[in-house]
């Protein structure tokens, strides 16, 4: 009874952690693109250094998804409060 | 607790070479980066043992390379320490992407192993782990050897009362570099082979070439990291 419930605890946890994690950094990654292609149509020649930097950028946005998503992968598959 | 598989996926399993009670390899991860080494090396021994004026296609991928490391070196450490850096930013950047690649493109489902199964060695925590503290060490070390004990005055820049917060950067440093590679190899393995296990013909192609350029995206990442920390500890 208690292991199940703890179960579905997990999943929801990971649902939620998921979930919550992507809605920053889509923000964050929206902000970024805009404004990166705004200065690629104001200043076409420097579109090689503005992608560099927005790629760059995008990375460090997207480990903040990620990191909600080591959680939700550890509540899935390493559960520590089970067993 | 039973436990019961949604799909035949599972994270986090290993082929366990025990030593002792506690202590264990996890064998797949030793062979696929030990493999890896090997290639890298053997890659990088082949293209610069015959090097000429005019280049041939070999040399040409290498300068290549190395161009793309030095510039991620330069850009961070600038012209006055670059140069002593640079093999370590290389290795970094080196290793990480073959270990990224190697997880996509060498069939490894072909050849079956007891437990877990052969797969990019970043996807086992240990490996980014490994990566991350080394670069921690490297620039404490960088910082140690260029400032000596004067390094120790950057804990308590701009004012005293952030001490526990430099504190915590030396440690949340590492982690992040080690979640952010492990986490984005582990993802991208885990949609492909959900994406497999869904339709296995020729719809995980497109993914896993996403795959392809965001772990190559991911060694820049990690290199250019290890670089900015180096560079922020000796300024």
């Amino acid at each position: 009874m208690v292991d199940s419930l703890v179960a579905a605890a997990s999943v929801i946890g990971a649902a939620v952690a998921v979930g919550f994690a992507g809605i920053g950094p889509g923000i964050g990654q929206g902000n970024a693109a805009g404004q990166a292609v705004e200065g690629i149509a104001r200043q076409p020649e420097a579109e090689g250094k503005i992608r560099g930097t927005l790629l760059l950028s995008f990375a460090f946005m997207e480990a903040l998804t990620i990191y909600g998503l080591v959680v939700a992968l550890s509540l899935l598959f390493a559960n520590p409060f089970v067993g | 607790m039973y436990t019961f598989l949604l799909s035949k996926i599972e994270v986090g399993s290993h082929l366990y070479i025990d030593f002792t009670e506690t202590a264990h390899l996890h064998g797949e991860t030793v062979a696929v980066s030990t493999l890896v080494v090997a290639l890298v090396s053997l890659f990088l021994f082949v293209g610069t043992s015959d090097l000429k004026r005019v280049p041939g296609t070999l040399q040409n991928v290498l300068e290549v390379v190395y161009d793309l490391i030095k510039g991620i070196a330069f850009t961070q450490l600038g012209p006055s320490y670059y140069s002593q850096f640079l093999p370590f930013v290389a290795t970094v950047f080196l290793f990480v992407l073959g270990s990224n690649w190697a997880g996509a493109l060498i069939p490894w489902k072909l050849i079956e192993i007891p437990q877990g199964e052969l797969a990019a060695p970043t996807n086992d925590i240990n490996t980014t782990g490994c990566l991350a503290i080394l670069t921690s060490v490297t620039y404490f070390g960088a910082g140690f050897w260029f400032k000596g004990l004067g390094y120790f005055g950057r804990y308590i820049k701009p004012s005293v009362f952030l001490l526990p917060i430099n504190v915590i950067e030396d440690f949340s440093k590492p982690l992040s570099l080690n979640f952010r590679l492990f986490g984005n190899i582990v993802a991208d393995e885990l949609t492909v082979s959900v994406l497999c296990s869904l339709v296995p013909i020729l719809v995980p192609v497109p993914v896993m070439v996403l795959g392809l350029f965001a772990s190559s995206i991911q060694a820049l990442i990690f290199s250019t990291l290890a670089a900015a920390y180096v560079a922020e500890a000796i300024e």
